[in-house]
């Protein structure tokens, strides 16, 4: 389904990608693990085109996402659900029109199915009664779950989480990370998730990606990364500071 | 050489910027001839830059034309021609403190407004979240801007050269002992229909370069708070500058 073959990424002469591959399956949960700053969100917003390899490519059921214009990149985008790791709500309107503004400007669903299908989504999310707050006045745990939602509604493909749990509290988190699971289960969509939050999504992923240093240092299975004998792997998993691992 | 190489390079670095900020025009303006348009966005804009800009735009427009015609009473007393106030704060107002200061003060209270509230949007992914819903940021947040910011200035600035000609009157006529038919006599006189449309083109043009100019500022700012201060900065001062030195560009073709 998403396949990465080489990607290699500069930021003002800082190579940050360098010649990243793997594949994701259909209807699988990758796992994105490694370091703050080590391009795992890059690898994201790669996938979705909103940023171009310096070489390299993106293939999304084989066809190359750089190369791709106008209509068929959005189609492409319109099978693709992002959570940003700050939500990107649109401030200034409320709960109910950021879920139901993808179905409004790109669809011509009737107001009265919006009105049905937003509020089915915010209540899969646990969000019931919450659609005329504003972004502002949601907590932190809300907001993910209210862009989770808007991500949804356009029932897609594939969904991608960057730092879905990012500033929750523990619990906040799991529940966060425990929704993510269901509605894989209800929906089957394919996934990557990059997340520091090792136990609970070493628990819900099919596979683990590890990335270091530019490259994916390894993936494996949950079980593979858990019980593996690599010194950075180790030294990430446990969180020891001091080891192989740079930290930026 | 060095310095000849820094220059080479502010030189290629100013040259791309224009070149970013030509092309951003350029498909605004397509965004802008082809549809959708979104309406009730427009409306929205032309509320915020127009609508809310009213008290500002009366009281610069007051002031401007009550020291318009304290100062004309006092120069024209010295040739005796004190019966042509009236033209002269006219004609100041209409076709060039109308459009400038209504435009600079448009700047200041909406331009401002429009780089931050862009670069906010840019800097907590808003604009990519638009992006990944394939919906094109230029038809929600820019062509609204641009549009309500063409109709918007040109009524501003009718707002501002009345209040201004009253306020003019008000000092020359009231307080000075200008007469009131001497006053709005002669306007009637001198001012032709030219002047009303080189004021108006002004305005236009005045409202293009300020949406143009901020929104591309908010559009390209940097991420952070500082990006985005640094950006609402320049695309305060670029606006004014660009604004009076297109004035006088524009002046020197109309007259």
């Amino acid at each position: 389904m998403i396949r990465i073959e080489n990607i290699y990424k500069s930021f003002n002469g800082f190579e940050v990608l360098k010649g990243i591959s793997f594949q994701v399956e259909k209807g699988e949960i990758l796992a994105l693990i490694g370091g703050s700053g080590n391009g795992k969100s890059v690898i994201l917003k790669h996938i979705v085109g909103l940023m171009k390899p310096d070489q390299g490519h993106v293939f999304i059921d084989g066809k190359d996402i750089g190369l791709l214009k106008g209509n068929d990149l959005e189609e492409i985008r319109g099978r693709i659900g992002f959570l940003f790791q700050n939500g990107a709500l649109f401030t200034s309107f409320t709960v109910y029109d950021n879920v139901a503004f993808p179905l409004r400007e790109k669809t011509k669903t009737s107001e009265k199915e919006i009105r049905e299908r937003v509020l089915k989504e915010l209540d899969q999310v646990g969000l019931a009664g919450a659609e005329n707050k504003y972004p502002a006045e949601l907590s932190g745990g809300m907001i993910k779950r209210t862009a989770f939602a808007r991500a949804l509604v356009i029932k897609p493909e594939v969904m991608l989480f960057d730092e879905p749990t990012t500033g929750l509290d523990p619990i906040i988190a799991h529940t966060i990370l425990d929704l993510i699971k269901s509605l894989h289960e209800h929906l089957g969509f394919t996934a990557i998730i990059v997340s520091h939050e090792l136990s609970r999504v070493f628990q819900i992923a099919h596979r683990v990606a590890m990335l270091h240093e530019g490259r994916i240092w390894t993936v494996g299975t949950p079980e593979e990364i858990l019980s593996s004998k690599d010194p950075v792997v180790r030294q990430f998993i446990s969180g020891v500071t001091g080891g192989s691992l740079k930290l930026y | 050489m060095t310095w000849v190489k820094k220059l080479g390079g502010i030189t290629l670095y100013g040259l791309q910027g224009m070149g970013r900020m030509g092309l951003f025009l350029a498909h605004t303006f397509f965004c802008a001839v082809t549809p959708p348009l979104k309406f009730s966005w427009i409306i929205k804009q032309i509320w915020f830059i127009g609508y809310q800009s009213t008290l500002v735009i009366i009281l610069t427009g007051a002031f401007s034309g009550m020291v318009l015609g304290l100062q004309g009473f006092h120069t024209l007393n010295r040739f005796g021609s004190t019966a042509l106030l009236g033209p002269m704060v006219a004609l100041s107002l209409i076709k060039e403190l109308g459009p400038v200061l209504s435009a600079l003060m448009v700047t200041g209270r909406a331009g401002s407004a429009m780089t931050a509230e862009i670069g906010i949007m840019r800097t907590t992914e808003q604009i990519d979240a638009m992006e990944l819903m394939g919906i094109n940021p230029f038809r929600y947040l820019i062509v609204p801007k641009l549009i309500a910011g063409i109709i918007a200035l040109p009524l501003l600035t009718a707002i501002f050269d009345v209040v201004g000609i009253f306020g003019g009157y008000f000092v020359g006529g009231k307080l000075l002992g200008v007469g009131e038919g001497t006053y709005f006599g002669e306007m009637a006189n001198y001012v032709k229909i030219k002047d009303v449309l080189e004021g108006i083109y002004k305005s236009l043009s005045f409202g293009v370069i300020i949406t143009w100019v901020c929104c591309y500022k908010g559009y390209s700012s940097g991420f952070g708070a500082e990006g985005v201060s640094k950006a609402t900065t320049q695309a305060v001062v670029l606006s004014s500058v660009l604004i009076l030195s297109w004035d006088y560009i524009m002046t020197s073709l109309l007259f």
